[in-house]
Formats: structure tokens, C-alpha cells, sequence
């Protein structure tokens, strides 16, 4: 398989994020909780890299510590609805019939709520918690999973290889599991490229709105709800936070759209 | 036709989860809104005005006939979440309305552009715009914004609605990401046109390459990104809820934020149903309309 250029960039962002939000404890210089009043707003500077924000606080420890934030909501949340649309999206397509009617009307008026109401709309009656957040996530994200699990199976239980292992006798769940799962695995996995840039996105959305993780922890979103209330200055407490998003949500768009160009090609040409 | 008939299961599905949500609180509702120090007849009537004395398809039931009647009750002002809502509408519909155009008038130049400059510089360029724009987040691209335009060169308020400069930075905000995603549709579109066997007819015939590309690919180029910036509408409805809360916009976003801030559930139920429903509603327009421009589309 042969990369381009955006897609291994894409992987070396994905890669150092990873790696920072793993490593967060260790690296920051300070408590990421920490405030000192005294010296808030001061620029970057060598003991503080980055400045401190509103309340004094270290922007450099709470950045690191907001990828471990956003690290964990996107691949926890990623992974559970990862494995609800899987399971609900091919059975409905391999078994049909009414369950796969009940189940794509489902999908139809979730998805009436654009972008991210219903995410607001759940976080508005829900306690703020990082629990919660990314509960939240999960209770939203299976459907694109489940609409893209369900097309792959249409295809693939038409095919000969499937009709052969069922004429050996072999039970529907053990085809879905053992045969059908592992073709259909790509696109899932070019999915959940996309989903983790967009559950990033959304979760800094709701902190940034003062209703995503509590206050008091260091993510992203918070880091700017911080800024907001001082009207975006100076200006490097809106920048850096605001720079780290982007970068982690290009990196994973980056993958995405790699990874779809490199396993099927045939999408190349047309975009 | 039956893509009309669908509209009422979705609709009542809309309503259903809007109203499931206020079971999801954990705990007495009542006591949230009020803390559980309220007086007991002040409780006693907020369970009655939301109807959390009743069995729960009941609840339900009540919900939509207050929901269609106009008596959701706003908490603490006590007036009808619609005209609450109604109150705050237009300055959303404004702010939505010029996003589009912003995106729009942005977007069919850049994309054709790209399109006949393929795979030059021109093209790597605007491409490139139409990305990070698909990429930058609302709550961003706004204080940045603010940051260039308010701060450093103060050409633009830096909040609320006043004049129509104070419309520039939010409209920019809301409507970059439906600009990024236009230019790359109205890209490969044109792309496709161009090849088409009438453009090259167009040009054998001796047309000037500019009437080519104002008469013949423009006009077809325009069908598929009119339907993607009808749909994207209601997406604008949704970002609107971010750019307002960083301008400080009376819209219905911004009172969305404020009604969950407070705890004001009915509210929060109204503006939901309300974006929710708006949204559907111009899909299907667009959809017909769709249909209606080009006779090619057949509704199933």
C-alpha cells in the first residue's frame, strides 16, 4: 500500500498525539490544575513556554494534558460506536426483514438533528462529566458506523465465498463473525479516522459552551471557554489551543482520506 | 409525494427524543431546576406545568399538544418558548442568510477557478483554502477573526448586533466551512461538465472560452451545488449555536446555550424541536425543488 504525502503526515500528527496525551503526566512542567493569580496573562517565556492563562495556569501542561482529554473521549466513544453500529448495522443488513426496517428508520431521525444538536442537546440534561461526554458521543456516533456496515454487508453476503461456506453448513453468526466481518473492516476503519477528528471537534464544542467536561479539567474546550470570558486576549491563549484542535482534526482527516484513496481506488479519479 | 408522507414519522420521532431527553436527568427534575431547597408549592407547580404528575405516555401526549398549541411555558420568564424563540429568530435568520451568501459568492468563483486552472498552482491553492476551511473549527476561526479584525486592525466590532459590520466576522465564521465544501463540489462538478460532449460541441462552434463558461458550464454546475448549499442550510442552523456564543448574537443559538446554562428544560425542548424540524423541512424542500430544476431526477 503506498501513502501520499497528506496521509503519512496525517499518521505522524496522529502518531505525536498519541504519544503526548499517553505521556501528559510526565511531560508537563507543571500541575495542569495549578494557578498562580499573581502572574496570570504573562506571555510565553522560558519558565512558562507557552504563557499562562486567566487563572495563571500553565498553557503548556494544559495543552498536554488536554490531548490525554481528547484522546481518551475520541477513542473511547470511537470504539463503542465502532461496536454498537457494527453489530446493529450488519445484522440488520445480513438478516433483513423487519429489524433492518426498524433499525434504518431509527438511523433516519437521529440523523434529522444536524451537526451537533442532538449532542447538545443530550449534554443539556445530562451532569457534565468526562463519563458522560463520552456516553454522549457513543449514543450519537453509532449511526454512521451502522449505515456503512449495513451497505458493506448487502454486498458482501451476495457474494459466492459467502453463499459457499453457508451451502457447508455454517451458522449465519459464525459467517457474519468469522467471514463477513473481516472484509468490511476498511471502510469501518477509514470511519473511524473521520469520527475521531469530528468527536475531538465536538467534545472541545461543548467545553467551549461551558458543558462538556467539568471546569476544572484541562481540555481544549476548556482552555478556550477560559478564553472567551477575557474576550479572546491576549491573543496566545485563544492561539495555541485553538492551533492544537486543527492540527490533531487535519491529522486525522488527513488519514481518512488516505486510507479511503489507497483501498479503493476507483474514488481516487472522481474527487 | 411520499417523500412528504415521510416527514411525519421523523417528525414524531424528533419529538419523542426531545421528549425522552428530560427523563434522562438523573434524579427529580424539579429539584434540579429549583434545588431541593424551593418551597413545596412552588415545586408542586413546576411538576404540574411539566407534567411530571402524570404517567408517562400521558407526559408525552401533553408535550406535543403543548408543543403544537404554544403552551411550553419558558421557566423563569414564563412566556411561551415560541415567542421567546419568536423573539430571537430573525437575527439568526440574518446571520444564516448572509453566511450563505458569504459561502456562495465565495465558493462558484473559487471552485470554477480550480477547475480551469486543474492541477495548476491556482488549483493546489484554492483546494488547499477549501481544506483548512473544512478543517477549522467555528470556535476558532471566530476568535481569530476577532483577533485580526477586531484587535489589530479594528475594522469590525468585536460583539452584538448593531450595524451590518457587526454581521461581517460572524456571517465569515458560520458560513466558511459551507464556503470550503461548496468550492470542492463546484471543483469536480465543473470538472465533469467541462469533459462533457456539448462544452467540446461549444467550443467547436467558435464560442468565446468566456461564454463557454458562462453559458454552458456554469449553468450546469449550478444544479448539484444549489441542492448541497440547500442542505447545508440546516447545518448552518446547528453552527449558528457556536458563532453566536462567541459574538454574543441574539439569535436562537445563543438562547439555546442560555436555556441550558440555566436549566430551563422547556426551553432547551423548544429551540431542539424547532432547529431539528427546520431542518428536515428545507431538506425535503430542497430535495423537491431539486427535482422540479432538473426533470432528469425522478422522485421514487
Amino acid at each position: 500500500m503506498k501513502l501520499t504525502f497528506t496521509t503519512k503526515l496525517g499518521l505522524v500528527i496522529i502518531l505525536s498525539f498519541f504519544f503526548v496525551g499517553l505521556l501528559a503526566p510526565w511531560l508537563s512542567p507543571y500541575d495542569p490544575k495549578g494557578t498562580d493569580i499573581a502572574s496570570r496573562f504573562s506571555p510565553p517565556s522560558s519558565t512558562h513556554w507557552l504563557g499562562q492563562d486567566k487563572l495563571g495556569g500553565d498553557m503548556y501542561s494544559k495543552l498536554l494534558y488536554g490531548a490525554k482529554i481528547s484522546l481518551t473521549v475520541a477513542v473511547t466513544a470511537t470504539m463503542i460506536s465502532l461496536l454498537i453500529g457494527l453489530i446493529l448495522g450488519s445484522t440488520a443488513g445480513y438478516f433483513g426483514g423487519i429489524l433492518d426496517e426498524c433499525l434504518m428508520r431509527l438511523v433516519d431521525i437521529l440523523l434529522a438533528f444536524p451537526g451537533l444538536l442532538l449532542v447538545f442537546a443530550l449534554a443539556a440534561f445530562l451532569k457534565p462529566s468526562l463519563y458522560n461526554v463520552v456516553l454522549i458521543f457513543s449514543l450519537v456516533g453509532w449511526t454512521g458506523f451502522a449505515r456503512v456496515s449495513r451497505a458493506q454487508v448487502l454486498v458482501e453476503k451476495e457474494k459466492e465465498f459467502v453463499q459457499a461456506i453457508r451451502s457447508l453448513g455454517a451458522s449465519h453468526i459464525h459467517i457474519l463473525i468469522r467471514h463477513i466481518w473481516p472484509n468490511i473492516l476498511s471502510p469501518l476503519i477509514v470511519q473511524a479516522s473521520f469520527a475521531m477528528g469530528g468527536i475531538i471537534i465536538g467534545e472541545s464544542s461543548l467545553s467551549f459552551l461551558g458543558i462538556g467536561v467539568p471546569p476544572d479539567h484541562p481540555s481544549w474546550g476548556n482552555m478556550l471557554f477560559l478564553a472567551k470570558q477575557s474576550a479572546f486576549q491576549p491573543t496566545f491563549v485563544a492561539l495555541f489551543p485553538g492551533l492544537a484542535i486543527m492540527t490533531t482534526v487535519l491529522g486525522f482527516n488527513f488519514l481518512g482520506d488516505g486510507l479511503r484513496d489507497a483501498w479503493d481506488p476507483k474514488l481516487k479519479n472522481s474527487r | 409525494m411520499r417523500r412528504l408522507f415521510w416527514l411525519i414519522p421523523i417528525l414524531f420521532g424528533i419529538s419523542l427524543i426531545v421528549f425522552s431527553l428530560m427523563h434522562l436527568i438523573p434524579g427529580d427534575p424539579v429539584d434540579i431546576i429549583l434545588g431541593e431547597s424551593a418551597q413545596v408549592s412552588d415545586k408542586e407547580h413546576l411538576r404540574k406545568m411539566l407534567h411530571l404528575d402524570q404517567k408517562i405516555h400521558i407526559q408525552y401526549l401533553l408535550f406535543l399538544k403543548d408543543i403544537v398549541s404554544g403552551n411550553l411555558i419558558s421557566i423563569h420568564s414564563k412566556k411561551s418558548v415560541w415567542k421567546e424563540i419568536g423573539e430571537r429568530f430573525p437575527a439568526t435568520a440574518e446571520l444564516a442568510f448572509w453566511a450563505m451568501v458569504f459561502a456562495i459568492s465565495v465558493s462558484i468563483p473559487l471552485g470554477i477557478l480550480a477547475a480551469v486552472r486543474h492541477k495548476t498552482i491556482v488549483d493546489g491553492a484554492s483546494m488547499l483554502i477549501a481544506l483548512l476551511g473544512i478543517s477549522i473549527p467555528h470556535f476558532w476561526l471566530g476568535p481569530l477573526l476577532i483577533i485580526l479584525f477586531a484587535y489589530t486592525i479594528p475594522i469590525f466590532p468585536i460583539s452584538e448586533r448593531s450595524n451590518f459590520l457587526s454581521l461581517v466576522l460572524p456571517a465569515i465564521t458560520l458560513g466558511t466551512a459551507m464556503m470550503a465544501l461548496l468550492s470542492r463540489l463546484t471543483r469536480t462538478t465543473t470538472l465533469e461538465v467541462i469533459r462533457e460532449e456539448y462544452i467540446r460541441t461549444a467550443r467547436a462552434k467558435g464560442l468565446s472560452e468566456g461564454k463557454v463558461l458562462f453559458k454552458h458550464v456554469l449553468r450546469n454546475t449550478l444544479i448539484p451545488v444549489i441542492t448541497i448549499a440547500g442542505i447545508q442550510t440546516g447545518a448552518l442552523l446547528s453552527g449558528s449555536i457556536i458563532t453566536e456564543t462567541i459574538f454574543d448574537w441574539p439569535g436562537i443559538g445563543s438562547l439555546l446555550v442560555e436555556a441550558i446554562q440555566s436549566r430551563n428544560y422547556p426551553l432547551v425542548q423548544g429551540c431542539v424541536v424547532l432547529i431539528a424540524t427546520l431542518y428536515v423541512s428545507i431538506n425535503l424542500l430542497t430535495d423537491v425543488l431539486y427535482a422540479f430544476i432538473d426533470p432528469r431526477v425522478r422522485l421514487q
